[in-house]
């Protein structure tokens, strides 16, 4: 069995490499460095790397006064507090003026885990992708996430890189090539189609081994980046499977779900139903019980692909 | 003090008040009491202090200006026009649609304006992440900003307080528009921010206390803060919402609303009569 990464911790790694690569990187956090992995940075850096404290609106507005003078800033925090305390500031100051700083937060979702309900977001990517001129990618294992904070890195304006706690087996190989905007397709399939993002691509798979035992050929495709999102691929392919079912460690109003929605009402109506967080908040446990708990798992991915076959 | 010097800024200061009457006049909308009781800090800083050149507006070794109360675009766009950075015809384009002068400053559209403001408490926070750049690579520019006294009562601006003293910008100097109102009265009644003074030391900055409309204290404040060494300077400028147009001044009702023609026309004529001290 491959060792679990945490997205977290692929992402504390990169920004080394990225630092030292470019001296114009410098790193913020609001007093959870150890947590966010951004300390990887610090210890290597120190000079460019910056604690404000627990004063997350403080964190993007400085950001952005970096990023005016050329510097490229990635800001890390939980994701709660990234874009439910300083959503506004982000929005105005950082998004508006599309100004580049990229900010990777932490532990979203309820794999947080124990803290709970207070920390575990189920809205940020919500958020996220309502705000104009920012992009959203939500990375599925260990090398997707050092792609993709590389590639946040090389792309001019503002980013919002969704990373996690708990530790994730690999989905992707090491030659992995990542493509910000185009989604990965993992498996083709005909009956169905399963769309999945960050933990959840996992569970995808898993879902799509089962359903195959059933007799059920079932798609597969890992939308990494929420926006801009690709909606070719999800089009095409829910052409070619005529129902759908998307899953996110995140609320099902607002995220994936509902992007994949937008694209299929306007363009493709098909079945279709969303596995994630239905519309509640989390609580105190282990992440992996919590999981279960909240139907974030392949066996509810399954359940869900065989109601929509039914709909076609 | 070089009188002449004095004079020229005082000029200055009533082209910009009279320019600010004038587009908030065209534009039927805007804030004319807080960007005139500004005019004076403006005209020091573009004038005489700041290291800018209007030809060159992303200079990388430039002075910086934040205007963290936003709503007082009007007396940026009025300095900026008047320096050079854009012609002058355009003030009268102010919130019309398609224009560069939006409501509030967009520094995407504007040259000469380093941050898009207008949400209140934020400009700090950037005016650090400037400051921090400039000692981040040894560079010498230094970064001012203008605060309000409404605006001090957003916890966020002492996030950025506690943050500029930590961090010893002592290439920081604020100005605090202390005209003593804001949108709904007084700011002693609405939620009083005072003492700010005490406040602003106990949070570690240098402090001086100046009467915004004169060009002397504002030039010796800021010759002033260009010597502290090791915190960031606080120059709280006790100032005259509307200032320079009686009918406005001191007067709450005139924090967002603009002119009409005839009264745009006589506060034309009292900025101009007002001779220099």
């Amino acid at each position: 069995m491959t060792a679990k990464i945490a997205t977290r911790e692929a992402y504390g790694k990169t920004l080394v490499k990225l630092g030292e690569k470019n001296d114009q990187i410098v790193v913020l956090d609001a007093d959870l460095s150890k947590s966010t992995k951004t300390a990887d940075f610090a210890k290597v850096f120190p000079k460019r790397f910056i604690n404000v404290g627990i004063a997350e609106q403080n964190l993007m507005g400085t950001a952005a006064g970096l990023a005016t003078t050329g510097k490229i800033p990635f800001v890390s925090t939980f994701a709660m507090f990234a874009t439910g305390r300083a959503f506004e500031q982000i929005r105005n100051t950082i998004a508006y003026p599309k100004l580049n700083v990229k900010i990777a937060a932490t532990h979203a979702g309820l794999t947080v885990g124990e803290d709970g309900a207070s920390h575990q977001t189920v809205e940020d990517i919500s958020l996220m992708r309502s705000i104009p001129n920012m992009t959203v990618i939500v990375p599925s294992d260990a090398v997707e996430t050092e792609a993709a904070v590389i590639a946040a890195a090389e792309m001019t304006g503002p980013v919002y890189i969704r990373l996690g706690r708990l530790g994730v087996p690999a989905v992707n190989q090491d030659d992995y090539h990542f493509q910000w905007g185009k989604a990965v397709v993992l498996r083709e399939g005909t009956d169905v189609l399963l769309i999945g993002t960050g933990i959840m691509v996992d569970a995808c798979l898993q879902a799509a081994e089962s359903l195959h035992s059933e007799g059920i050929s079932a798609g597969v495709i890992n939308i990494h980046t929420i926006k801009p999102i690709d909606r070719e691929t999800i089009v095409k392919m829910v052409k070619t499977t005529g129902a759908v079912v998307t899953a996110e460690e995140h609320s099902v109003i607002g995220g994936l779900g509902s992007a994949v929605a937008e694209v299929l009402g306007e363009e493709y109506p098909a079945p279709m139903k969303r596995v994630g967080v239905q519309d509640t908040f989390g609580e105190s446990g282990n992440p992996l019980d919590l999981l279960n708990k909240y139907g974030l798992n392949a066996q509810s991915i399954v359940l869900a692909a065989q109601e929509v076959i039914k709909r076609k | 003090m070089d009188r002449q010097k004095i004079i020229l800024l005082e000029e200055k200061a009533k082209e910009i008040r009279k320019d600010i009457i004038t587009m908030l006049r065209e534009a039927g909308s805007g804030h004319p009491g807080g960007s005139l009781s500004a005019a004076d800090i403006f005209s020091v800083l573009y004038f005489h202090e700041m290291k800018i050149d209007s030809q060159n507006p992303h200079w990388p070794e430039r002075d910086r200006f934040v205007l963290s109360k936003g709503h007082a675009a009007p007396v940026l766009y009025a300095t900026l026009a008047e320096k050079g950075f854009f012609p002058k015809e355009d003030l009268l384009t102010l919130r019309k649609i398609g224009s560069k002068l939006q409501g509030h400053p967009d520094m995407r559209k504007v040259p000469g304006v380093e941050i898009s403001t207008g949400s209140l408490g934020q400009g700090l926070s950037v005016a650090n992440g400037m400051a921090l750049a400039a000692k981040l690579d040894g560079a010498s520019y230094r970064v001012y900003a203008l605060l309000g006294d409404g605006e001090c009562q957003e916890g966020q601006i002492w996030e950025a307080a506690m943050f500029a003293a930590h961090y010893k910008l002592d290439n920081v100097a604020a100005f605090l528009d202390h005209n003593g109102l804001q949108i709904d009265g007084r700011t002693t009644d609405v939620m009083s921010p005072e003492p700010l003074d005490e406040k602003w030391r106990a949070f570690g900055w240098d402090v001086q206390v100046i009467d915004g409309h004169s060009i002397p204290d504002i030039l010796s404040a800021l010759e002033h803060a260009g010597r502290v060494k090791g915190k960031p300077s606080m120059i709280i400028a006790n100032t005259i919402k509307g200032k320079g147009v009686s009918f406005m001044e001191d007067v709450a009702g005139w924090h967002g609303m603009a002119p009409k023609a005839e009264e745009a026309e006589r506060a034309l004529a009292e900025i101009d009569q007002r001779r220099s001290e």
